[in-house]
């Protein structure tokens, strides 16, 4: 067995979520995805299941739950798109996994870690979905403009703060 | 091996999890690719799972807020409704007329059409629904709406607004439908450049902009042009709008063609009803027809009253000429009758004779001389070589005693 002393940020910051929770915020968070760009397109550029998933991953602090929740929520993502099954999917459990990963080296609580945080996993993002649509997939035609991008990453870290002190309040201790 | 599998156990996972999907993706992927094809079974069963979850809440947000927007606009914001009603009537009118003018020319076509035996598609049915929802994705430009097979919907059907075309249906459930947008990637259309009847093919682009990258350097293809399409794609029937060239420059990564950008006609981005078009056929829909009718008939009617008002101004020119030369024949002093009698109307009648009038006798001479009328001899009575009898005027007298008239003194005969 692991021996970890007391003052592991695992031991002393590890957290869960009332079932409840688990599977309704990332339910809300695909819904209003799909719903909000219609009344207002310019809200497209949301990326509201990565927000959760990533504060789902870094508040567990566990790679595997980080790697399954994203897993989940990027599969269900790509059931309302019109790419294959898995893009996302692929994207966002690589995402959970690191997201989990690097949570137990760094705090995570702090606002301008939980902005950098939320501005790289977009672009990681990003990265990702272009490696799967280029290489696995074989669309040559797959293009990226990664000066939105990066803008689209600051607006989305800029969004995910707010909302992860919204959900810290649905935090249990373990 | 139990330590190995507790220590990389989180890694593990991942590379697991990643194989599963990696796995689902080659079985999901055809070759060759046909971009916006509807999913295979299984695949489609994870999707009609998802959307069966997602698309009932949608629905019903969907119809919170239209209600609302719906009792809003038609039972409590009527501000401009009257001015509108008089604006939209204005605009039929119009609109009559315009129809009225390509009537004959519609016909005449329809005609040459049959002769060449040429098989043009028409729009017979169709079937209007409400977006509900989108993919949620910037990278995937796709739709929901609230009809599905249970409605007659199939995949690869086209979707329509009255502005333009929108997109496809792809994957088609009972009661909901996944529309693929003209600027999703994988979309794509066949097209004519309206004024340069250049064919192409459209597509979308990760941005969501429609583009044109298989036409090489034409100097006649300028920003401006209208794009139809052509009805070659067999989804789409011909002539609908598509866009506007934005943009035409050379194309970076394909060297000889050019990369020509286009604004949709309809707004992709605030989809809120669209047409589903479930029928065509080869002859004019009767809806059509009996529009072409009234387009012609109302076309002869405009050309039987340019007729009738040809005439009408004709003949009132006529009228205003004569009454010229009246009012001319009136002002004349000397063609003027001063005793003809007033009609009742106060018009005075034409004088009857020639149309100038008659030409007065003029008056006896008081003091006549060899210049009087009448005083002149008639030449059969003149006699050749012979002295005219002259009849000379005495000096008048002063007083009031009328002038004697001398007789005429004959000259000696000198033989």
């Amino acid at each position: 067995m692991a021996i970890r002393s007391y003052t592991s940020r695992r031991e002393l910051e590890q957290h869960s979520f009332p079932p409840a929770v688990t599977i309704l915020v990332p339910l809300v968070a695909i819904l209003l995805q799909a719903l909000l760009p219609r009344p207002f397109p310019r809200l497209g550029v949301l990326e509201l299941p990565l927000i959760v998933v990533v504060f789902f991953a870094v508040s567990r602090r566990n790679p595997v739950a980080g790697t399954l929740i994203g897993a989940v929520i990027g599969l269900l993502e790509d059931a309302l798109t019109s790419n294959p099954i898995g893009v996302n999917g692929m994207a966002k459990s690589v995402i959970g996994y690191i997201a989990a990963s690097i949570s137990l080296q760094i705090d995570v609580d702090n606002i301008t870690t939980r902005f950098l945080i939320n501005f790289a996993f977009y672009l990681l993002n990003g990265a990702l979905l272009f490696l799967v649509n280029r290489r696995l997939l074989g669309i040559s035609d797959f293009h990226m403009e990664w000066g939105h991008q990066v803008l689209y990453a600051v607006i989305n870290a800029v969004i995910a703060v707010p909302i992860f002190f919204l959900l810290d309040r649905a935090k249990r201790r373990d | 091996m139990e330590s190995f599998f507790v220590r990389f156990k989180n890694v593990l996972v991942l590379v697991a999890v990643l194989l599963v999907q990696t796995i689902a993706l080659a079985v999901q992927v055809r070759r060759p690719v046909e971009s916006g094809a509807p999913d295979a079974s299984q695949v489609r069963l994870i999707r009609l799972w998802v959307v069966s979850a997602v698309t009932p809440i949608e629905r019903l947000v969907h119809a919170v807020g239209y209600n609302v927007r719906y009792g809003w606009s038609n039972y409590i914001d009527l501000r401009h409704t009257k001015q509108q009603n008089a604006n939209l009537e204005k605009q039929i009118a119009q609109l009559r007329m315009e129809q009225a003018a390509l009537a004959e020319d519609a016909m005449q076509g329809h005609r040459l059409q049959a002769l060449l035996d040429f098989k043009e598609h028409y729009i017979s049915s169709t079937v209007a629904a409400q977006v509900v929802g989108t993919s949620g994705s910037d990278l995937s430009h796709v739709i929901y709406i609230d009809k599905g097979s249970d409605d007659g919907l199939k995949p690869d059907m086209a979707v329509i607004t009255p502005d333009g075309i929108v997109g496809k249906t792809r994957d088609v459930f009972g009661h909901t439908s996944q529309v693929l947008l003209i600027s999703d990637q994988t979309s794509g259309a066949g097209v004519i450049l309206e004024t340069t009847r250049v064919s192409a093919i459209v597509h979308g682009s990760s941005t969501g902009r429609l583009e044109i990258t298989n036409l090489t350097q034409d100097d006649r293809i300028k920003p401006g042009e209208k794009v139809i399409s052509s009805g070659g794609d067999q989804i789409f029937p011909r002539g609908l709008p598509v866009g506007t060239i934005a943009s035409v420059a050379p194309d970076p990564n394909n060297p000889p063609y050019t990369m020509i950008q286009l604004t949709p006609a309809a707004n992709l981005t605030r989809l809120e009803e669209v047409l589903i078009i479930t029928g065509t056929q080869t002859t004019l829909p009767a809806q059509a027809q009996k529009d072409l009718a009234a387009g012609a008939a109302t076309a002869k009617a405009q050309e039987a009253a340019k007729a009738a008002a040809a005439a009408a101004a004709q003949s009132a020119a006529e009228a205003a000429a004569s009454s010229a030369a009246q009012i001319v024949a009136e002002r004349l002093p000397s063609l003027h009758d001063a005793n003809a009698p007033v009609a009742a109307d106060g018009a005075k009648p034409a004088p009857p004779g020639p149309p100038g009038g008659i030409v007065p006798k003029p008056l006896q001479a008081i003091h006549p001389d060899r210049f009087t009328p009448g005083a002149t001899p008639p030449a059969a009575d003149l006699t050749p070589g012979a002295r005219t009898t002259v009849i000379e005027t005495p000096p008048a007298p002063a007083g009031n005693t009328p002038p004697k008239t001398d007789t005429p003194k004959s000259e000696p005969n000198p033989n």
